[in-house]
């Protein structure tokens, strides 16, 4: 019986030699692969593109890039989680904060500063390093995919709310504090707006400087 | 499957999203890079997560965690962008410079970029502390 159980394995596994093929990639190898030159791709154009709602479309294509990867890794919960916050909430508020701030809507010259080749340099240099790093240090290190699934909702909400309770009602209260900042942030000064005295006079001048030095821009 | 695929790429996104930090000059571009390079460090979390068969999920509970102090990041950057675009008329960040070191008076060669934007600094400076008193 166990005879022909490693039989199965070995004709299964074919010609992927010793347990794992170097240069023999399994399926969800490919998958992975496909999927994170794509994700890579789409993260380039959002930090080239010179349209700025372009920027944001593509970091959605760019998240949700991510999510599949989190799927490929049998990481369920953590991938609908990006999918509801990331391209469901944070996009959204991207694109609200694009058109709040007056962004425009064709190409704009002026997305990118003046120091792109020094960034370029640095965003290489560090690429670099740490691709060999990374490559060096896990050469011979291979992800058991098969042992389980390891993020399914139940084995996440089990463990999340048996081990880690505290740090989730920390968190909990740490956006209700964002939440209350946000508002008191984006708040125009006083409930009353601009009908008070020097607040609204102080307002007023605020906006009046605005317009102008929004045409100045462009 | 071989760790260094999910390594590789994450390192990759993260510089990407530096390169992007870096380069971009409408602050709400330099968020959208932030939150590509805080995705890269949470598929690194997932990736050694799944590798180490944690048996406390260690890696995905923080990935939970950084995906909502992310979303919490992002509401308050939000809101502190649109406050300066409403006293500036700008979301430039390199153009708020107020806090720079004032430019060398002997060096006239770089004053059509420096000089200019801190002089509207300067007279921009009231309205913001009128509002905050």
């Amino acid at each position: 019986m166990s005879s022909a159980v490693q039989l199965a394995a070995a004709t299964g596994h074919g010609l992927a030699a010793p347990g794992h093929g170097f240069l023999s990639p399994t399926g969800v190898e490919i998958a992975f692969l496909l999927v994170g030159l794509a994700t890579l791709g789409a993260a380039v154009v959002t930090v080239t593109t010179r349209q700025l709602v372009h920027a944001a479309l593509w970091l959605v294509v760019t998240l949700g890039g991510l999510a599949v990867e989190y799927l490929l890794l049998t990481a369920e919960f953590i991938a609908w989680v990006q999918v509801l916050i990331y391209v469901g909430s944070v996009v959204v508020l991207l694109l609200f904060g694009l058109m709040l701030t007056k962004a425009p809507i064709g190409r704009s010259p002026d997305a990118d500063s003046g120091n792109r080749p020094a960034a370029l340099a640095v965003a290489l240099a560090a690429a670099a390093a740490l691709v060999w790093v990374v490559v060096d240090a896990f050469r011979t290190t291979w992800i058991d995919l098969d042992k389980g699934v390891q993020g399914s909702t139940a084995v996440s909400g089990e463990s999340l709310f048996r081990h880690w309770v505290l740090p989730f009602e920390a968190l909990s209260v740490l956006l209700l504090a964002a939440l209350v900042g946000a508002i008191v942030l984006s708040r125009r000064n006083g409930d009353t707006g601009g009908t008070s005295g020097t607040t609204g006079t102080g307002g007023t001048g605020g906006d009046k400087g605005a317009p102008t030095r929004g045409k100045e821009k462009r | 499957m071989h760790l260094a695929y999910p390594a590789v790429l994450a390192v990759l996104l993260f510089c990407t999203g530096l390169y992007g930090v870096l380069a971009r000059r409408n602050a709400i571009l330099v968020l959208m890079s932030v939150e590509l390079m805080l995705n890269a460090v949470n598929l690194n979390l997932v990736a050694f997560d799944v590798w180490l068969r944690d048996t406390l999920h260690a890696g995905q509970a923080l990935t939970l965690f950084a995906i909502a102090i992310a979303a919490a990041e992002i509401g308050i950057g939000l809101a502190i962008v649109l406050l300066v675009h409403r006293n500036r008329g700008t979301a430039d960040v390199d153009r708020l410079r107020d806090l720079a070191d004032p430019p060398p008076a002997g060096t006239p060669a770089a004053d059509d970029s420096v000089t200019a934007p801190t002089d509207n600094g300067a007279d921009e400076a009231t309205p913001v502390r009128r509002q905050t008193a």
